[in-house]
């Protein structure tokens, strides 16, 4: 890390580079991408000043493949694409989630599909972060919107991704990734960093996949004299294929407990201006950068409104969301998508508020002047 | 208060570099809160680039500048797409050499890009010449700031180079904001 205490002007991507040096990621493999390039570029310049290993992959796939054996290895890793990259990377971030393997995957959302817009912001990769590898798995998706949060964001990416060995992907879009704001980087002594449990028992006796009361169980590094199966088949506590009905259903069960379990933990969220809210805007990432802006200007016209801002969008605050949904009358998402949060949000909704969604999908930022518009609708 | 600065022209013109310049000016030398944002398409030069920097005492939420405070456009096509987002008392900065029709007489219009080639032979530290008026004319930013955040972001070996190219902003600057003065008498 840099001199501490003196503010420095970063990027939301280079922050992201100094967030995972804090959290301890000492290998990066990566392919590069507009608009995260620059934390590919951040890496390559910073993986070696701390005996670290930067690797220029082929593709996004191998990218993934690489983090995942790094990390069995026992050493903290990390990717970052964007949507295209991203795509590729769907079938590798399953094979993390079946075999426990933790690890930080970074996706800057840009205009989609395909190609799509390389250099304009977008949020439509919140379903696909959710749901983009295939089968029933819990995953973890942070978003931050500001540079200082891109920096907390990625160590708590890194914590909870140690804590419950499971892959968390940290996303936002190009206007947080490449937005530059002041930031002064704490000392490395203030920052809790959480370490995966290793086996505290000999090498005969371990199990690697056997259930505890937390559901993560003790993982060993590769080369520690620990042997033991890794494979993205369903497997027994020993990490061998089964199907017997009874071993994969523990096992499936448990990867969504020990998430399940941990959601007090997991789940954070920014409430701004809410305590006497009669309306919430529910918005993340660069989004809610505008419904701050616009929930102060409505105030300015005596008109109570709010915001809510997840951090962690994945897996969904649905108790948070639902206690605001009995508070107000009124709640709109504003997304740089179709829709797609705001499915979340109206699923929970049993008629305590009506929803209205605002979504642009031009590759411009919604702007604090659309969410005034629709707060028309309200007052 | 909130100041908003656009920073307009074609992709290679350097226009981010200034706008990261102005912002670390301000930000981390003269102490204030600073956003810079960029917007650009897929080509490496030419289509068009433009930075916007948000300078206020105040917490900055949303990024983006929308009513402008500033607006500096180094050539004509962003001069005739962003003009309208100037604010009314606004300050309008333009590249002459490159942007010839200008929508008011109260523009300050300095040939950066001439100035650049034919002072210094290096039509590269256009941008900065033009960081240069822009302190001069805007009193956003304190000078002493703004040359140490220039030597900061420029290689070393040009340093000389950018500090010529900031005084003749400066100065350029001056002669403009007199040529403004009178016309507006």
């Amino acid at each position: 890390m840099g001199n501490t205490n003196q503010p420095l002007l970063l990027q939301g991507n280079e922050a992201i580079v100094e967030g995972a040096i804090a959290a301890g990621c000492r290998f990066f493999a990566g392919y590069p991408i507009t608009p995260a390039t620059e934390i590919a570029e951040g890496m390559s310049v910073k993986m070696p000043m701390v005996d670290g290993t930067f690797v220029q992959m082929e593709d996004e796939i191998g990218s993934m493949g690489a983090i995942i054996g790094a990390s069995l290895t026992g050493v903290k890793s990390m990717t970052a694409t964007s949507g295209p990259g991203f795509s590729l990377m769907q079938e590798n971030i399953g094979f993390a989630c079946i075999t426990e393997v933790p690890c930080v995957v970074v996706n800057i959302m840009r205009g989609g599909p395909s190609t799509g817009l390389p250099t304009n912001p977008a949020q439509g990769d919140i379903m696909q972060s959710r749901w983009g590898t295939h089968g029933d798995h819990p995953i973890i998706v942070l978003c931050p919107h500001s540079v200082e949060e891109c920096f907390y964001a990625t160590i708590k990416a890194f914590n909870l991704s140690e804590r419950y060995r499971v892959p968390v992907i940290l996303t936002t879009d190009e206007v947080i990734a490449h937005m530059r704001e002041k930031i002064t980087l704490p000392p490395a002594e203030s920052l809790e960093i959480i370490e995966r449990v290793r086996p505290n028992v000999p090498p005969d006796w371990y199990i690697p996949y056997e259930d505890n009361s937390i559901g993560v169980p003790p993982m060993s590094a590769f080369g520690d004299g620990y042997r033991y199966h890794v494979t993205g088949l369903v497997h027994d506590v020993r990490g061998f294929p089964t199907s017997r009905p009874d071993e994969v259903d523990a096992f499936i069960h448990r990867l969504h407990r020990k998430i399940d379990k941990g959601l007090p933990y997991i789940q954070e969220g920014e409430y701004f201006l809410m305590d006497d809210a009669e309306v919430a805007i529910i918005s993340y990432g660069s989004v809610a950068r505008s419904a701050k802006q616009a929930a102060i200007l409505a105030r300015e016209k005596g008109q109570k409104v709010g915001v809510f801002r997840p951090i962690t969008i994945w897996p969904f605050m649905r108790g948070a969301v639902e206690e605001i949904l009995k508070n107000v009358r009124a709640v709109i998402i504003p997304e740089m998508n179709m829709g797609q949060y705001s499915r979340e949000v109206k699923r929970v909704d049993q008629g305590y508020a009506r929803i209205i969604t605002l979504n642009r999908v031009d590759g411009q930022v919604i702007t604090p002047d659309d969410i005034l518009r629709k707060l028309k609708e309200v007052y | 208060m909130r100041y908003e600065v656009r920073l307009s022209g074609s992709g290679g013109q350097g226009l981010i570099l200034i706008g990261i310049i102005l912002a670390e000016a301000a930000g981390i030398y003269d102490g204030k809160n600073v956003v810079q944002t960029q917007s650009y398409g897929p080509e490496a030069r030419g289509g068009a680039s433009k930075s916007e920097v948000i300078i206020s005492d105040e917490t900055i939420y949303y990024p983006k500048a929308n009513r402008l405070d500033l607006l500096l456009c180094m050539n004509q096509k962003s001069c005739d797409e962003y003009y309208l987002d100037l604010k009314k008392d606004g300050l309008l900065i333009v590249d002459s050499s490159l942007v010839h029709q200008v929508p008011t007489n109260q523009a300050y219009q300095i040939p950066f890009t001439r100035l650049a080639k034919e002072e210094l032979g290096k039509a590269f530290v256009a941008n900065i010449i033009a960081i240069g008026a822009i302190a001069e004319i805007s009193k956003i930013v304190k000078v002493s700031s703004l040359t140490e955040a220039v030597l900061k972001r420029v290689p070393p070996w040009s340093a000389d180079l950018n500090k010529k190219a900031l005084s003749i902003g400066i100065e350029e600057g001056k002669k403009a904001a007199e040529r403004v003065k009178r016309l507006s008498v």
